[in-house]
């Protein structure tokens, strides 16, 4: 096993194009262990896209992506599934099974891969879906409850297992300022002592700066600026500064068209792209 | 095509391989199945059978009494129903009712990242979405096919008994001597066949669904075309290698 300082996570040269688009170009960093990296960047700068690679629900067209020392990349169903069992994924959407109830959903990866009985995973689920702030939800479907509490089921699903490595998209869009703290604190909890790593994406810089080890800005398909969260807050890169106080004046382009709009915020902007592609409309 | 076979592929390695090296099937998941599949689309199949065992009693009265030979109708009615019209019209039910429910279902799952979380979490969906649906959908077309095919012929029998001079037991007799067993059994291996055709096409379609709701819809309806295809051509194929190469 890995010991303290280790790499968990090594992203390397990692480009995605969808068409002809980049919306990853030379994607390279790495997350030691007992690390919080937060991965923040403008909607639809391929933030989700990016954790996509690395939980390898996606291919990339080009680079490399080890998780635990294991390049990922290359590796058939059944191996990734080894490695899979070893971390949790928080979805945007949180996807949550909708046929199942929040407590079953949350039981789901403890029926599948541990011999727990009936009785021990019942308790398991009310302590996980505790720790989110969530006692007494176990029976309602996921389409009776608010979005916010969709997300912090998926984070308690997400924890079932004690993973090693928690990736989660965005999982404080969507609460409240008090349940953004309970979910910061939650992640402060369990990565403190190294027992975990995160990688959390969130444009909520409230909660960014509360967890962060280390940041991560992505912008033009690249990362703009990395560093600790002092780094970051004391970055001279204008861009930096504007989305992290959230000003609408800025290098950061915002008055534009839909097409200007993708070729600004997806790709460094090429002259031919223009009225080629459907604009995808993202909610994030 | 190519994820097509890839499914079957998968679907046989997960119903005779992976039992062997101590990954069995729940059994909770494919009863919840079953009820859905089969329970649930017994009235419109009892309906439609029945339906369809008048129509045919009264065609054959109409032909065969010119010839006087209406004591040949419950044979008519029976072996029509047990070779042809049992099978083919319960699946064309069964697709209508549960395959694209089954399409709908899984091609929901598959654009709100459902699918997705489950091969994050090291869940096959393979496994736990289709394996149930398939074993279920082996299990009830055949046995809604047997349950249609008593229904049409009491259609028949009804056309028969209060619009004809049959008695009960007389057209009973006559239907039991007209068919043998593999006039049954012809007709249970098309519907197992047409199980097979059904339910991999429906999982199929959703989960290659792609572009949200409106990808949904037509994944769903392209999956009710080309199953009802795909079925009907079978039974072509079938009933030549049955009844027609001997
Ligand atoms: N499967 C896909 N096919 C085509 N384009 C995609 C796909 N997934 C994401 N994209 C595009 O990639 C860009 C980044 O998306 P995403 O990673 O979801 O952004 P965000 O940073 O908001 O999470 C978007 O423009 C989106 O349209
Ligand atoms: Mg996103």
């Amino acid at each position: 096993m890995s010991v303290n300082g280790d790499s968990i996570i090594e992203v390397d040269q990692l480009v995605r194009r969808f068409g002809d688009r980049a919306v990853l170009d030379g994607i390279a960093f790495n997350v030691h262990r007992g690390e919080t990296l937060v991965i923040m960047g403008g909607s639809g700068c391929g933030k989700s896209t990016l954790l996509r690679h690395m939980i390898g629900s996606m291919k990339p067209t080009a680079g490399s992506v080890k998780l635990f020392g294991e390049e990922i990349t290359g590796m058939k169903e059944r191996e990734i599934e080894r490695v899979r069992l070893r971390f949790g994924m928080l979805f945007q959407s949180g996807a949550l099974l909708a046929s199942l109830t929040v407590g079953e959903n949350v039981a789901l990866p403890l029926f599948q891969h541990t011999k727990k009985s009936p009785d021990e995973i019942e308790q398991i689920v009310k302590r996980k879906l505790e720790m989110v702030g969530l006692t007494g939800f176990e029976d309602l479907k996921p389409d009776e409850i608010s979005g916010g509490m969709k997300k912090r089921v998926g984070l308690a699903r997400a924890l079932a297992l004690d993973p090693e490595l928690l990736f989660s998209d965005e999982p404080t869009s969507g609460l409240d300022p008090i349940m953004t703290a309970v979910v910061d604190e939650l992640t402060l909890k369990l990565t403190k002592g190294s027992h975990m790593t995160a990688v959390v994406v969130s444009h909520d810089m409230t909660s960014a700066f509360r967890i962060a080890t280390r940041m991560i800005m992505l912008g033009h398909g690249s990362i703009v600026a990395e560093g600790t969260p002092d780094e970051i807050r004391n970055s001279l890169n204008p861009e930096v500064q504007q989305f992290i106080h959230g000003r609408a004046d800025g290098p950061i382009p915002l008055n534009l068209s839909q097409e200007e709009h993708k070729d600004h915020q997806l790709v460094r902007p090429r002259p031919f792209l223009g009225g080629r592609f459907r604009f995808h409309h993202k909610h994030s | 095509m190519k994820n097509y076979l890839r499914l079957n592929l998968s679907l046989l390695y997960w119903i005779f391989i992976a039992p062997f090296t101590g990954q069995f099937f729940k059994v909770a998941p494919i009863f919840r199945q079953m009820v859905f599949i089969g329970v649930r689309a017994a009235p419109m199949v009892a309906l439609t059978a029945f339906s369809v065992g008048v129509t045919l009693a009264m065609q054959a009265a109409h032909s065969l009494q010119s010839l006087g030979a209406e004591m040949y109708i419950p044979d008519l009615v029976m072996l029509t129903l047990l070779r042809e019209m049992g099978p083919v019209l319960i699946a064309v039910i069964v697709i209508g009712r549960s395959g694209s429910a089954v399409a709908a279902e899984l091609g929901t799952m598959k654009v709100s990242e459902e699918i997705e979380a489950l091969e994050v979490m090291a869940i096959n969906p393979v496994q736990y979405l289709v394996v149930p649906r398939f074993l279920a959908m082996l299990v009830m077309l055949p046995a809604l096919t047997i349950f249609g095919n008593y229904i049409g012929i009491m259609g028949g029998w009804a056309v028969c008994r209060f619009a004809l001079d049959f008695n009960t037991a007389g057209y009973v007799l006559r239907a039991l001597e007209s068919a043998d067993t593999w006039d049954l059994y012809s007709g249970m291996i098309k519907s197992a066949v047409f199980a097979w055709i059904v339910i991999t096409i429906a999982c199929n379609a959703g989960l290659n669904v792609e572009g949200g709701a409106e990808g949904v819809g037509q994944a769903t309806t392209a999956s009710v075309v080309q199953a009802l295809l795909a079925m009907l051509v079978t039974n072509a194929v079938l009933t030549g290698i049955f009844f027609f190469s001997a």
